[in-house]
């Protein structure tokens, strides 16, 4: 492989796996509290067609990007409402976010779907980005990608470091010894749920603002359940989510590469798309496989309602 | 200030009266958006509710858009019921309709009167075969169902896609991405005079009634049940949960996967792209609104389907996007989702200094 197919493949592969790092860092911190919510396909199809339209009126990405996170913190208000103040079943709460939100931004995005809008230009950082192989591939990005890095490292901080991070994940692994020790369960939940659904809102953003950049039904296309399924694989620890959106972003840009390349490769275009969804059963089976891993990883009390006076 | 307050036991009125009340808060909800969309809500609520169902043929096309959302949430609710969770009926219902299709088209020419039964098995089978994956990855490696059922769902899409632009495509299709017509012994006899309803209908019904038996009158069903309701019993009475995950999911697979039969062997009489039209999604909604019962299921999918086609409707008369159907059925689930709390649960009037914490 010759340095400069390297170096785009390295670009491209850092720009997939970004939006997937964004929400499924969202999604740990939403589960570390010990809620599920499977709705971050729906989150995140509202957060693109926000941010898409924002963008579009207003001319001004980071207003988009901001619109997409409250459209995200929206959604997973009515989530959280559902199932955090109304105890509703997680799962189909979910499950109804989902469906509900991909068909709400299909029907709000109907008017933007002939429209273009204009491509943001990376950032590139001095020096560092003149390094040979790497540099234009890591350090000449669009903002959100080095936000993906700054939310891994605050993330890891936050989750292992601060006293905020352990009141989280004792509310996650033990709710009832937290409220015992007097802190409000439910409302430090409903802020887990709020951090989810503004990152799977910028997420969403980033798909159809920088990534695109347009709007399309069903242009999520499974990546909130890819999201989902690589807070699994990662076994709740960020790290790992880092790695496994990158493996991710790998395999959907191998696809495209070959599929781009004109190389005469007799596979079905149709057939190499799938690839990254096989991928992310492949990785589910292979880190499943051991029950204990996940038992021992997972929080303790994901999913399961929690009433203080009860 | 209003407070929820545990019931002693669910109250079995109110798990009747939650389904009834979500609708009522859609309607509402939906009046709400016409009006915000700067259309008479009234005029909006006759379009969208009362033109469909205004004549024979209206209720015909009711009834057929019914027919795939019936059997779809009929297999899914038999697993829902023993929290099996899968949401890829939209896959299971794709990959039915391929197999139905690739005997259609393999007896292409054939007016042998055993064409047809021979795709609604392929039909169920091919859902069957689809479903039996997540199925397998469940009960070998532990991998989560609700992911791998929806995963399969992008994978039956892009398999679909390839078929249709690839080795079926028809040769005198213009290049369009779909198989040649069906022969008539391939196609579902209509069973209702001028109409489009077929014997899909009818077969729905008899599966809804299977499905009945299978859930209130069989062992089976009745160990599937209490997975669902009391998994600690399940487990202390020696109940298999790998079989239960693989009954759930092949019988909701099945049933995906005939009702995927019924489009193209029905209405479509041709398999193309659009086969997936989200009525495997629409299914998971129509099995909660249905209460997991058949007859509940039966209700629920006339008043989906009533939706899908009031949004068409309203696309027709009032220039507003068909998506807006999805709109109203995520209103319904989130409307339902959130009545529900009233079987467990009653709102009392409690003052606040009487509070102990």
């Amino acid at each position: 492989m010759d340095a400069g197919l390297f170096t785009s493949m390295l670009f491209a592969t850092v720009v997939a796996g970004t939006p997937l790092i964004i929400v499924a860092l969202g999604l740990l911190v939403n589960e570390k509290a010990g809620v599920l919510n499977l709705g971050a396909e729906g989150m995140m199809a509202m957060g693109a067609v926000a941010a898409f339209a924002v963008t579009h009126e207003s001319g001004n990405p980071w207003l988009g990007v901001a619109a997409g996170m409250g459209a995200g913190m929206a959604m997973a208000l009515l989530f959280g409402v559902l199932t955090l103040t109304l105890m509703a079943n997680q799962v189909a709460s979910g499950l109804a976010l989902a469906i509900f939100g991909v068909g709400l931004a299909a029907f709000v995005g109907k008017p933007y779907e002939a429209v273009a809008l204009q491509v943001v230009p990376p950032i590139r950082i001095p020096f560092i980005a003149d390094l040979p192989l790497i540099g234009e591939a890591l350090y000449n990005q669009q903002a959100l990608v080095y936000f993906s890095w700054a939310l891994f490292w605050g993330l890891l901080w936050f989750l292992h470091r601060s006293r905020a991070g352990l009141v989280l994940r004792a509310v996650g692994e033990a709710p009832s010894s937290a409220h015992a020790i007097g802190y409000p369960v439910i409302r430090i939940r409903y802020l887990a749920v709020l951090f989810g659904g503004a990152m799977a809102g910028v997420g969403g953003a980033f798909l159809s603002v920088f990534y695109t950049p347009m709007w399309a039904e069903g242009m999520v296309a499974g990546r909130g359940w890819i999201a989902l399924a690589l807070v699994v694989f990662a076994t709740w620890r960020p790290l790992r989510v880092m790695i496994g959106a990158y493996l991710f972003g790998g395999v959907m840009i191998t696809q495209l590469f070959i599929q781009g390349s004109g190389l005469q490769i007799d596979f079905p275009s149709q057939l190499l798309s799938s690839l990254p969804y096989w991928a992310t059963i492949v990785v589910l089976v292979a880190i499943s496989r051991n029950a204990g891993t996940i038992r021992l990883n997972s929080p303790v009390s994901l999913g399961k309602p929690y009433r203080p006076d009860a | 200030m209003l407070e929820l307050e545990a019931r002693a036991e669910p109250s079995r009125l109110m798990s009747f009266l939650s389904p009834l009340l979500a609708v009522v808060l859609m309607i509402a909800g939906g009046m709400l958006v016409f009006a915000a969309l700067g259309k008479d809500p009234v005029e909006g609520f006759r379009i969208f509710f009362l033109n469909p169902v205004k004549d024979l043929y209206g209720l015909s096309e009711l009834l057929l858009k019914a027919t795939p959302l019936m059997l779809c949430a009929i297999g899914l609710a038999i697993g829902f019921r023993a929290n099996v969770w899968n949401i890829g009926a939209e896959g299971q219902f794709m990959l039915g309709a391929v197999a139905a299709t690739g005997v259609a088209l393999h007896f292409d020419g054939s007016e042998s009167a055993l064409l047809l039964p021979a795709m609604i098995v392929a039909g169920a089978l091919g859902g069957a075969a689809w479903a039996a994956i997540p199925a397998l990855l469940r009960t070998r490696f532990n991998a989560n169902e609700i992911l791998v059922s929806l995963m399969l769902v992008y994978v039956a899409n892009l398999f679909v896609s390839w078929l249709v632009f690839g080795p079926w495509k028809d040769p005198d299709g213009f290049n369009f991405p779909q198989t040649k017509m069906f022969g008539e012994a391939a196609l579902m006899p209509v069973v209702l005079e001028n109409t489009r309803l077929h014997l899909g209908f009818p077969i729905a019904i008899a599966v809804l009634v299977a499905g009945y038996a299978f859930m209130n009158r069989s062992y089976a069903g009745f160990r599937m049940r209490v997975a669902g309701e009391a998994p600690d019993a399940a487990r202390y009475a020696g109940f298999s949960a790998h079989r239960m995950i693989w009954v759930g999911l092949l019988l909701g697979g099945a049933a995906a996967g005939l009702a995927g039969m019924g489009e193209v062997a029905g209405p479509m009489g041709q398999l193309t792209d659009k086969v997936g039209s989200g009525y495997g999604f629409a299914a998971i909604i129509v099995a909660f609104v249905g209460r997991l019962n058949a007859f509940g299921i039966l209700l629920a999918s006339l008043l989906m389907a009533l939706l899908y086609i009031g949004g068409e409707q309203a696309q027709q008369y009032l220039n507003l996007p068909s998506s807006i159907s999805m709109v109203f059925q995520g209103m319904l689930l989130f409307f339902l989702l959130g009545a529900d709390v009233f079987i467990n649960y009653r709102l009392r009037l409690r003052h606040r200094a009487a509070q102990g914490h």
